[in-house]
């Protein structure tokens, strides 16, 4: 099965990194998490209700949706702080990507830890730029909010392709599907890493892995 | 055609759709009203969410909604769009967007309907989220109260794109394949918004006052029988001066108080009359928008006797006839300040009240130097803003030679139709 890979490319200025980043992933987090689950004893399951939330962009003329999950908003705030902090630290010309895989686990037998095969796989590029004066900063703020609008767009368009999504799992087989870790929306399993260019854009500098979810350690 | 699906599938999937129907058009609605949504997730399932999702139903909204559908569901050659519009306060309106919620043939005879439709239903859901914030209408919605409103008309039918203009642009917000066709959400939305803003300024009347007799006689006339100042072009360089400076034009009739004032040939812009002029009236008709710090239009625009003069607030009060302002009959100096100052005593004197204490400073214009030499600029300035006028070029005189000339033309013809002869002989010299 092949991985679903689509990039999106973003240039903004160095205050709207956060909140543009906030805007595509939870775009995609709302179409990619559904209510919790609630399995009956005859198989069969029930699911949650989702709540959405729309938040106005404070550095930029866009508001986007997400689903009223403040335990989710917080890992995700906490990802992209952490690439927002490695490409202002990387010095160089400010070009990071981000990127949100999602994927399902399938359990390997000892000693084999369990693989992760990912089934999408969004990276979002970003090219940071330095503006002179007020006047091009208010002309960035629309730009980036028209730009982010298109982004959008495209990402409504690929998921609305209904393409490959992993089956609805048993209730053995939910956590190797989904992130049940939180109490109010259960997104698919994801992982979200970044990468920042360095400024000869050879070789990547700094490559962070990190598993939100931990339960792959042994 | 339905043979493959059961009756128990058929049922759920019209019921699907019913509620599709109306949740769109509750998002739709809901991400017009100008407010921020905000719902909260239930991890426990109270199962009257359709499609999981939170989504509010607005009883007028939803009765809207199934009075267009009247019992009927979304099928092929049956949408169903809602239109927002935007109406301004005057009471234009223009349309900004078509959302339709339509189905083709395109059947997908395999898909589980209890199951994957409802699933993607939920998820075009969110897209219509997500969408719904990104399409111009949603700025201008969030916007909305003072100059405008946003409204929303649900049909059921052919879709009507006309009232959106030129070039418009057509988002696809996703697809659905059922059993029965498939269901497509799209929305139209106009780009040409031009049309608003240059309507937004143009509704509002002209600030300027329209000078009706621009090119009229002056009001006052060297002839006038009560003696008035001869003013000639002053007065043409009063009437300019008055437009610009948006005075109106009182007729001369209602002014015999002021002329009392102005024997000695100075002129006297100072007193207007007290009962309103058209140009007044209509001034004051036209709807003004009122600057920041400005008292309250109540106490400048209902004074029948205030003058629609610039800065008249800042005209010192307690002015209250003109025979003691020093301004408007100064003791020495050539006939008349310049126009801004008496316009200004003029509101003074009318002995209504304006509220600041704005000190008169003299007259000095820039760069001049202290009055020290004999002719300084702002005493050149003062005596030879009023010349007057040129013998030629007053009406009546010209007017009177034009008169005489009239009168001699035939004896001149006379003359010339003897000496015919002679005038032959020098043409024939010349060539």
């Amino acid at each position: 099965m092949n991985c679903r890979s689509e990039v999106l490319e973003v240039t903004v200025e160095a205050r709207q990194v956060e909140e543009a980043m906030l805007a595509l992933l939870h775009t995609i987090l709302l179409h990619r998490s559904t209510g919790k689950f609630h399995y009956k004893k005859e198989g069969t399951y029930s699911i949650g209700t989702v709540g959405t939330l729309d938040i106005d962009c404070d550095f930029i003329d866009f508001t986007f949706v997400r689903v009223s999950s403040e335990e989710l908003d917080r890992v995700i705030r906490k990802a992209v702080s952490e690439f927002k902090d490695a490409l202002s630290n990387s010095g160089s010309d400010g070009m990071g990507q981000i990127s949100l895989e999602f994927y399902q686990k399938k359990k390997s037998r000892w000693p084999f830890s369990d693989e992760c095969i990912p089934w999408e796989v969004w990276s979002i590029k970003v090219n940071v730029v330095n503006l002179a004066n007020e006047q091009e900063r208010q002309i960035c703020r629309e730009k980036v909010g028209e730009k982010l609008g298109e982004k959008v767009i495209n990402v409504v368009e690929v998921i609305n392709r209904h393409e490959y999504l992993p089956k609805m799992p048993t209730q053995s087989e939910v956590d190797n599907v989904f992130d049940t870790s939180l109490k109010d929306v259960q997104p698919y399993l994801y992982k979200i890493t970044f990468q920042i260019t360095d400024s000869l854009g050879t070789s990547v500098s700094t490559t962070m892995r990190r598993l939100i979810k931990d339960t792959l350690a042994l | 055609m339905d043979s493959g699906l059961s009756p128990q599938d058929k049922k759920d999937l019209d019921k699907f759709i019913k509620f599709f129907a109306l949740k769109t058009v509750q998002v739709i609605v809901q991400a017009r009203l100008g407010e921020k949504i905000c719902t909260r997730s239930s991890s426990s399932p109270t199962g009257s969410d359709w499609f999981n999702l939170a989504i509010k139903d607005i009883p007028e909204v939803t009765h809207e909604a199934k009075r267009a559908l009247a019992g009927q569901l979304p099928g092929i050659g049956r949408s169903m769009c809602v239109e927002i519009s935007l109406k301004t306060s005057e009471g234009d309106s223009m349309e900004l967007e078509t959302w339709c919620l339509e189905m083709n043939e395109k059947c997908d005879k395999d898909i589980k309907v209890s199951y994957t439709v409802y699933n993607r239903l939920s998820v075009l859901l969110k897209s219509l989220l997500a969408i719904t914030r990104v399409t111009p209408a949603y700025k201008l919605s969030r916007k909305q109260g003072h100059d405008y409103v946003i409204l929303y008309r649900i049909y059921f039918g052919e879709v009507q794109l006309s009232g959106l203009g030129e070039g418009f642009q057509t988002v696809r917000v996703g697809v659905v394949g059922t059993p029965v066709g498939t269901v497509t959400l799209s929305c139209a939305y106009r780009t040409n918004l031009a049309f608003m803003s240059n309507r937004q300024f143009e509704r509002s009347a002209p600030i300027m006052g329209i000078i009706v007799d621009h090119f009229v006689d002056p009001p006052y006339s060297s002839h006038r029988p009560d003696g008035g100042a001869f003013v000639g072009v002053q007065d043409s360089q009063e009437v300019f001066f008055r437009y610009e400076f948006n005075l109106p034009v009182s007729p001369s009739s209602g002014d015999d108080d002021s002329l009392s004032h102005s024997g000695d040939g100075r002129r006297d812009e100072g007193r207007r009359s007290a009962s309103p002029s058209d140009p007044v009236e209509a001034l004051n008709a036209f709807t003004r928008k009122i600057g920041a710090f400005v008292n309250k239009p109540s106490t400048q625009v209902n004074h029948t006797s205030s003058l629609d003069l610039p800065f008249a607030a800042f005209a010192p009060r307690g002015l209250d006839s003109e025979e003691n302002d020093p301004m408007v009959q100064p003791p020495d100096s050539p006939p008349c300040p310049s126009p801004l100052q008496a316009s200004l005593h003029s509101q003074g004197s009318e002995g209504s009240g304006p509220q600041d204490d704005f000190v008169m400073v003299d007259f000095r214009p820039a760069f001049s130097k202290d009055d020290l030499l004999p002719m300084d600029l702002g005493t050149f300035y003062r005596e030879f803003q009023n010349p007057p006028q040129l013998a030629s070029l007053s009406l009546h005189i010209s007017s009177q030679s034009m008169a005489d000339d009239l009168d001699s033309l035939p004896e001149k013809l006379a003359v010339y139709e003897k000496n015919i002869d002679e005038f032959d002989a020098f043409v024939d010299m010349l060539q």
